[in-house]
């Protein structure tokens, strides 16, 4: 077994319009090592996004490659895809829209353990209690609709779907993005225990570095489709080599005034 | 301004309740007229072109039949075909619609092009064609409304479905390993019924209008009541006896709008955009 959980290789996607094409990707390669956390930085648009769908193959690549685990999967069909679901999920960035508002809580949780023939019935009903449970809901929430919760609950809903198969690599994308700030430490908390427990390992999406720095141990910086710079998370984050990490950087927002001041000498004197 | 869109919302409200109680009250007087033992409507009497009294409330025509009993009897006949059409309209609007919208690419475009073939066909010829050439019937009606009003529901089913298939809801279930089919009848279909059902509504009140009009035109059965059939027999009279023309008018005329207004004010509150948003 490789050492790698996921390897991508030149992977290219293109989108051809009336009259150019659009490269959303153009040949990232980025490999994950098992049991660590990747974080993807860069600004809405870089394909960042786009990277995240391709490795679950929720969008097909142009070309290039997507190995889980050493075996291709890009361009495998869904029949084949569908054993590996277990072992790779994704936690989604809108709470409002990642769950079916006609669903119960306990259903959105339960249809994977279900689908996958996990389990069924009053055991299933247990598991998705325990699930719900472990990602700081109540038991009791499970016959309630999405609706009734607010934003942090719901992405915690979204998170019990992800790790309920148990899988060994989740794609966050974007997960605390459209929470309140007072909200995303507790749900960037949640995953990093989750992660622990459980010893998942992450790609976590983010157009803030700030978050992701908290989260990862190494960090890819994307920009127009392509990964800039890459490396061990306090590297690229206090001595970045690209503009546009320096960019990146620049914007984090800093709580103390006096240490916000002084940033704002070295790049205006830089 | 906001007084003005918050008067528009209340009165809008208030139209559709109004009208949800007269389509009640309708249903009623048909299922107590089928139900309870009454005075027959077809019944020929002597009391012949009656003006409105206190016996024939809205007279009685030149058979001497009760204006009233008629047109409580030709509740049926409007608001079975209404239901039907509209049902049938709906269904297969539904399934094109969204079949349509979730696959895209040739399938889409060849149901679009197939709709807008049935959206361009004048209705009312076209059910005359159907009718002349068929025999008249209810049945006939029924099949040529939803023939017609189809592509109505299939437009505002496939733009819903095209809105909520790039739901992020949708990408989560995908990742699960779920069937596109399965997808589509269980992630998709039940969050854009809304304003398809609403449409279908609207189809209720043309189905009823159609049939009154191929009634009018004698394009029906003699031997059923109803209410264009009443315009038909009444029309020849117009200038003596005005209570058999204008009485069945009214009925018509209420209950079309009264199925509009539901129609529209169904249209509103199930529209997610009207509703409180998230």
């Amino acid at each position: 077994m490789s050492e790698n959980i996921l390897e991508i290789a030149d992977l290219t996607l293109s989108y051809t319009t009336r009259n150019r094409t659009v490269r959303a990707l153009d040949g990232v390669s980025l490999v994950v090592g098992a049991g660590g956390a990747v974080g993807l930085v860069g600004e809405s648009g870089s394909g960042k996004s786009t990277l995240s769908r391709t490795v679950l193959q929720l969008l097909e690549p142009t070309s290039g490659s997507v190995r889980f685990e050493g075996r291709e999967i890009a361009g495998l069909s869904r029949r084949a895809m569908r054993p590996l679901r277990r072992e790779m999920q994704m936690v989604f960035q809108d709470p409002y829209a990642s769950l079916n508002p006609r669903k119960r809580v306990g259903q959105i949780v339960g249809e994977p353990l279900k689908l996958q023939g996990v389990a069924k019935g009053a055991a299933l009903r247990s598991e998705v209690r325990e699930l719900l449970e472990r990602v700081g809901l109540s038991p009791e929430h499970y016959d309630r609709f999405p609706h009734e919760f607010s934003g942090g609950q719901r992405q915690r809903i979204g998170i019990a779907r992800a790790v309920a198969l148990r899988p060994k690599l989740i794609v966050a994308d974007e997960p605390v993005s459209a929470l309140d700030v007072s909200i995303r430490a507790q749900i960037v908390n949640l995953l990093a225990d989750l992660q622990e427990e459980l010893g998942l390992t992450y790609v976590f999406v983010a157009h803030d570095i700030g978050i992701v720095r908290h989260v990862s141990d190494r960090i890819a910086v994307m920009h127009d489709g392509k990964i800039v710079e890459q490396g061990p998370a306090d590297q690229v984050c206090e001595r970045p080599q690209d503009a546009y990490t320096k960019t990146l950087l620049a914007a984090v927002p800093i709580p103390d005034p006096r240490q916000a001041r002084s940033r704002r000498q070295t790049i205006g004197s830089g | 301004m906001r007084m003005r869109s918050l008067w528009a919302r209340f009165s809008s409200k208030r139209a559709g309740l109004i009208a949800g109680l007269y389509v009640l009250a309708l249903i009623l007087i048909m299922l107590a007229a089928a139900v309870l033992p009454g005075p027959d409507p077809n019944a020929i009497t002597s009391e012949v072109m009656l003006p409105p009294s206190i016996d024939h409330p809205l007279g009685s025509d030149e058979l001497g039949r009760d204006v009233l009993l008629s047109i409580i009897h030709g509740i049926k006949v409007s608001l079975s075909v209404g239901f039907a059409a509209a049902l049938g309209a709906t269904v297969i609007g539904i399934l094109v619609g969204s079949v349509a919208g979730f696959y895209g690419g040739v399938i889409d475009l060849l149901f679009m092009r197939i709709s807008e073939i049935f959206q361009v066909v004048p209705s009312f010829i076209l059910a005359a064609v159907i009718v002349a050439l068929s025999g008249p019937g209810l049945l006939q009606v029924v099949a040529v409304i939803s023939l017609l009003a189809w592509p109505q529901v299939a437009r505002l089913m496939r733009g819903e479905v095209m809105r909520i298939k790039q739901l992020e809801f949708v990408d989560a279930v995908r990742c699960l390993g779920v069937r596109e089919s399965a997808i589509l009848t269980a992630e998709v279909v039940p969050n854009a019924l809304a304003p398809a059902l609403a449409a279908g509504t609207l189809v209720v009140a043309q189905a009823i209008l159609l049939e009154a009009a191929l009634s009018f035109f004698g394009l029906s059965s003699v031997d059923i009541v109803s209410w264009g059939r009443m315009l038909n027999s009444g029309q020849r009279f117009l200038f003596n006896a005005w209570w058999l023309s204008v009485f069945p008018g009214a009925a018509i005329f209420a209950t079309v709008l009264a199925f509009n207004l539901l129609g529209d004010a169904l249209g509103s509150a199930l529209n997610p955009r009207t509703t409180s948003g998230r």
